[in-house]
């Protein structure tokens, strides 16, 4: 088992340079942040001068080489666009981009699964089919549409919401929250649905077939025949069966929601990881992005290894298998 | 979250709460694509932080709503030799700590601005160093002369001496260094605002600075004591906010939805021209077409070539459909506003499509030829790009625009890696025509002259009336020398100039502010009624 989550660990490595690495090589196209740090009026001599300070006039190998070293020992640099070191950015943006995650993913949950379970034993009301349409909505529309038309109604014409922002938000031990004001929990209902609604449908969908698939299933006809009642067998019998890949799925889901709230991010200027990201790829601040994208694969890295954990716990076959294989 | 405050300056925020006389004062919420980069004056010299830092730190001259050189934190100066300028300062200015200002905060900045990481090195152009007379007394030592020194220097920002060495600020931000500088995120100006809160992509907060010199002077125009800065990246949702009443004001709206909001009950769009023009050039190099295909031969190298394609630019075409309406086409290089602009050089070829023809015909190329248009892909290069790829293809020059990310394409122009390219220049630095023909139309050299003309256009005559603007201290023989180059240009047309853009505002009704040609907010101006 130790040496299992210790392999694992090393991979995680291995993945994260290799991002790195990849990223690097990718930074030679988005251009030269010293076209967008000095005006557009700076001389000639002024840009070679700060490309040399900076090292980008090297090439991308060696720029990598200098990263990695440093990233080592815990220096991620300055930002190009703000000035400010890389991990303190970070550090700052975490709690927006968890926050916001965290209600997302439990908006999706909480919503998901009742509507999935309904949709699923109510196969032929009209109200299903209501719910199923609407969930199309949520699956085909893009984020950034969807929140465009809620900041639209909501904060345009019904005044109700702020368009955007994070509200004010308290310290509470190094951590921002906006959970603790009025403001700050109205300025999360637009994009925590916003970056939820897709995750929702998701699971909505998730449940509703898995939920047909096991109510066809020998033991809930068995558990009828016992005389349960339809609650017992909805929600004790059928409901608990499908919850095992709703759980992988969330699990995963929960990194994507993390990564790719950038957009979500963007349209409501929420001050996350995400709006940082892509303004950095707009001004070319490579700092920010190489530590931005190490950070993301060491998300997913240990989302995976917490699920391949829960795995190895949960199905006692995986357990018997790999004790007589040696490993796998 | 606040960033952390200095004891001094806590105590100031907590008596300007407490002070009734601040009681009626009003609040601007102030709407921006892009956060100020950093607080520190002699750091970044981009519009987005300068915007900022003009109205926390001050000049020693700055200008007045006619743009013309005005003394600010010096009050008089005299030029005892032609290496010498000699500034009297202003007596009872006070720093936002409370601090009074003296000459070793100017001899201090000098340094700082002057120090290898500040990129506000060409605000004091020519100087060697600063020298203390006495307390109120600065003279600046020129390495190199300047007769337009004045000019440079309404950008050039003083910070506090005692302060930056009490908070370890002596230098701007070194892009290499672990950590950044104490003046990234704090400030302590002279100016009429003060930094009282700042989250970088979040909100940065200013109050009225009560001890403000201007107060006394006269230079307050304004009633707003509160200003809060959102940077809101994304353009719907800036709108939004506008549209929400959220916030007052929106310095930077799309174009493309300035007519809806000047429509919107309640909102209203003030407009302004910047000091900047919009132009395409010519490689006049290369004897032959790096991009193109014109058997050979370098058409541009031919001015009836270059005059057909000024000819065949439809400016208030590109006037009423891409700028809709932003626009006013413009014949020369510099705008009106700047120092040597001169109207009888403001003509352009006027948009002949047949005479067009005419003139690629007797220049041998009767069907035309091939070439690619460079541009960056901010608006409104790209579309203009686009605009005149049609114009041109209409007398048979066939055009491939070629729109790269602005990342990639100063680097590309940079190398001369281009044959027919769309830039602006914005001439606001100094409002002086020296600047704009010493770095567009002069040769290239190793000396930072001609570091825009990437076309590489050589002219004799050209490089000796900018050696004259150089030296030449008299206004009248210098705009002589001006018209003289700006009708050569107008002549032998290295360059085709397009239009100056008008920047719209947008803002509430009872909002009033004054546009200035640097396209920047002075809040101490503004009125909230």
């Amino acid at each position: 088992m130790i040496a299992f989550v210790i392999r694992r660990m090393a991979q995680g490595v291995i993945v994260m340079l290799v991002v790195g690495f990849i990223a690097f090589s990718l930074f030679n196209f988005v251009g030269d942040p010293v076209s967008l740090m000095l005006p557009p009026e700076a001389t000639q001599a002024d840009r070679q001068a700060m490309r040399e300070n900076l090292g980008l006039d090297k090439p991308f190998y060696v720029q990598f080489a200098t990263f990695a070293s440093n990233a080592v020992q815990g220096n991620f640099g300055i930002s190009l666009r703000l000035g400010r070191p890389v991990s303190t950015l970070l550090v700052e943006r975490l709690p927006a981009t968890l926050e916001l995650a965290f209600v997302a993913a439990t908006l999706a949950l909480v919503v998901g699964i009742p509507l999935g379970v309904y949709t699923g034993l109510n196969r032929n009301s009209w109200l299903s089919r209501v719910f199923l349409t609407v969930s199309l909505i949520g699956v085909s529309l893009p984020t950034f549409l969807i929140g465009i038309f809620l900041i639209l109604i909501f904060a345009v014409w019904l005044g109700w919401l702020p368009s955007f922002g994070r509200g004010d938000t308290v310290m509470v031990g190094g951590w921002s929250t906006g959970f603790l004001t009025g403001s700050g929990l109205k300025a999360l209902i637009l994009p925590s649905i916003t970056l939820g609604l897709f995750q929702l449908t998701l699971i909505m969908r998730l449940v509703r077939s898995e939920m047909l698939e096991v109510l066809r299933t020998d033991y809930i006809k068995f558990a009828r025949a016992r005389g349960l009642t339809n609650r017992a067998v909805n929600f004790g019998h059928a409901l608990r069966n499908t919850l095992v890949p709703v759980i992988t799925i969330t699990g995963l889901q929960l990194g994507a929601i993390i990564a790719f709230a950038i957009i979500t991010e963007t349209v409501f200027q929420w001050p996350g990881m995400g709006l940082l990201f892509i303004q950095a790829v707009q001004f070319a601040d490579i700092p920010v992005m190489a530590a931005y994208l190490c950070l993301i694969g060491f998300i997913f890295v240990v989302i995976n290894l917490v699920v391949d954990m829960l795995y190895y716990f949960v199905d006692p076959r995986l357990r018997i298998d790999t004790g007589a294989a040696g490993g796998h | 979250m606040l960033p952390p405050m200095s004891l001094p300056r806590l105590l100031a925020v907590a008596l300007l709460a407490c002070l009734p006389v601040l009681a009626a004062g009003k609040t601007l919420r102030y709407a921006s694509q892009d956060d100020p980069q950093t607080l520190d004056p002699h750091s970044a010299n981009l519009l987005a932080t300068s915007r900022l830092t003009a109205n926390v730190y001050e000049p020693l001259v700055w200008r007045d709503r006619e743009w013309k050189v005005i003394p600010w934190l010096a009050t008089s100066w005299t030029q005892p030799n032609d290496r010498t300028w000699r500034f009297r300062l202003r007596e009872g200015v006070k720093f936002h700590d409370g601090s009074p200002f003296t000459a070793d905060d100017v001899v201090f900045s000098v340094e700082r601005a002057l120090s290898p990481t500040s990129q506000l090195k060409v605000a004091l152009q020519g100087v060697e160093k600063a020298v203390k007379v006495d307390a109120l007394t600065v003279e600046l030592v020129m390495r190199e002369p300047n007769p337009v020194l004045l000019s440079h220097m309404t950008n050039f920002r003083i910070m506090s001496k005692a302060w930056a060495e009490k908070f370890g600020a002596l230098r701007p931000q070194d892009y290499t260094a672990k950590e950044d500088t104490y003046a990234a995120r704090n400030a302590n100006g002279t100016g009429a605002f003060m930094v009282k809160e700042r989250q970088t992509d979040v909100r940065t907060v200013l109050v009225a600075h009560r001890d403000w010199w201007g107060h006394k002077a006269g230079k307050n125009e304004g009633n707003v004591t509160e200003v809060v800065l959102l940077p809101i990246k994304s353009n719907a949702t800036r709108l939004a906010a506008l549209l929400s009443g959220e916030v007052d004001f929106v310095i930077d709206p799309p174009t493309q939805d300035v007519a809806r909001l000047r429509a919107a009950p309640g909102l209203k769009v003030q407009e302004g021209g910047e000091l900047r023009v919009q132009y395409i050039a010519f490689d006049v190099f290369r004897d032959d077409l790096l991009y193109g295909k014109a058997g050979g031969k370098n058409p541009f190298k031919d001015i009836r070539v270059r005059q057909a394609v000024a000819h065949a630019i439809d400016t208030e075409a590109i006037r009423s459909k891409v700028m809709r309406g932003y626009s006013r086409p413009l014949g020369s290089i510099l705008t009106p506003g700047v120092q040597g602009y001169a109207a009888d050089a403001d003509k352009r070829l006027p948009h002949d499509r047949e005479r067009a023809k005419r003139l690629l015909a007797e220049a041998g190329y009767p069907d035309g030829f091939e070439v690619t248009l460079d541009a960056g892909n901010v608006q409104p290069a790209a579309d203009i790009a686009q605009a005149v790829a049609v114009m041109l293809s209409q007398v048979g020059i066939k055009v491939r625009p070629n729109i790269v990310p602005q990342s990639n394409y100063f680097p590309k122009i940079e190398k001369y890696d281009t044959s027919f390219y769309v830039l602006s220049w914005g001439a606001g630095v100094t409002a002086d025509a020296l600047y704009t023909l010493q770095a567009l139309l002069h040769t290239v050299n190793k000396k930072g002259e001609g570091d825009f003309n990437m076309g590489r256009w050589s002219n004799a005559r050209m490089d000796e009336l900018i050696q004259q603007l150089q030296v030449e201290k008299d206004q009248a023989k210098r705009d002589a020398i001006t018209r003289e180059a700006l009708l050569l240009v107008g002549r032998d047309l290295p360059i085709v100039t397009i239009h100056q853009p008008l920047i719209p505002w947008a803002m509430k009704k009872n909002v009033s502010a004054w546009f200035s040609p640097v396209n920047t907010v002075y809040f101490y101006k503004v009125r909230v009624d």
